[in-house]
């Protein structure tokens, strides 16, 4: 059997040269995008750092695995997020028993009441919340609902893409993100209100 | 066993935000928050505050991490 003429493997390299540079230059373009999310799943800009490093050494050299044309942000962030849970932090069960919890007008009311009088532009209750608290309250939602959270409402992923970056199905997706979110809420009022 | 409708409109605010009730229960939040001003209310301050959680969020990346990032290349 004849080997491969040079010039065909010589081409084949070079199609696979042009497809790798490509795809680690889409990757990059996403870096700042993929970030935002990291950033909001661990607690300090640190280990946001090195958990973006992990992320994007082990994309370089598994990039054949990636499909053309699918989600690539999402395959970054599934990456992200499976170094992430690797890395032992799932140690701690999230407190799925946990009796809660205030329904989804709580943060409204605790902030009108807190205001003393009367509200007459609903939109503006917001603004008595800082930015330091969400970050704040969002660090201290357990990890389950908290990854969720960030990726459905911080990277606005769908709740499909979110099922499989975390390899959870979708309904447990919107039941983690439904409680994710009240959790949030009640620590926003906690932070905020002091209550 | 009566249902009181703002609880229940309460539990459909989150479903209701993004936009996975179907046409009749979307019809029937629909129609109780044009004749509530409680739920009304409560229900934009809950659009204002995903905006406002979203954007508090953002921490922009330091500039000297894409360059470590792109050092990872593999070389040509």
């Amino acid at each position: 059997m004849a080997d491969t003429p040079p010039e065909t493997d010589a081409r084949r390299i070079a199609v696979e040269a042009r497809d790798r540079v490509r795809f680690e230059e889409e990757a990059l373009d996403l870096a700042d995008q993929v970030y935002r999310v990291a950033r909001r799943l661990v607690g300090t800009r640190e280990e946001a750092e090195d958990l973006m490093q992990d992320t994007y050494a082990r994309a370089f050299r598994g990039w054949r695995s990636y499909t053309p044309g699918t989600n690539l942000r999402a395959w970054l962030l599934r990456i992200l997020t499976n170094l992430n849970i690797d890395r032992g932090r799932r140690a701690q069960r999230a407190p799925a028993m946990q009796p809660i919890e205030e329904g989804d007008y709580f943060l409204y009311d605790k902030l009108a009441q807190s205001a003393g009088d009367p509200i007459r532009d609903e939109e503006r209750v917001v603004e008595r919340l800082s930015q330091d608290s969400v970050v704040e309250a969002l660090s201290a939602v357990p990890h389950d609902f908290r990854d969720v959270v960030v990726l459905v409402d911080i990277g606005e992923f769908t709740y499909q893409d979110a099922a499989q970056i975390l390899d959870i199905p979708v309904g447990t997706v919107m039941s983690r993100l439904h409680r994710g979110r009240r959790i949030l809420k009640r620590e926003l009022a906690e932070t905020a209100v002091g209550e | 066993m009566i249902v009181d409708p703002c609880a229940k409109c309460e539990e459909m605010l989150q479903p209701y935000l993004d936009r996975v009730l179907n046409d009749s229960e979307r019809a029937e939040a629909q129609a109780h928050l044009d004749g509530c001003d409680y739920c009304a209310r409560r229900y934009r301050f809950e659009e204002t505050l995903r905006q406002f959680v979203r954007q508090a969020a953002v921490e922009t990346m330091a500039p000297d991490l894409k360059a470590r990032l792109a050092a990872l290349r593999t070389p040509l």
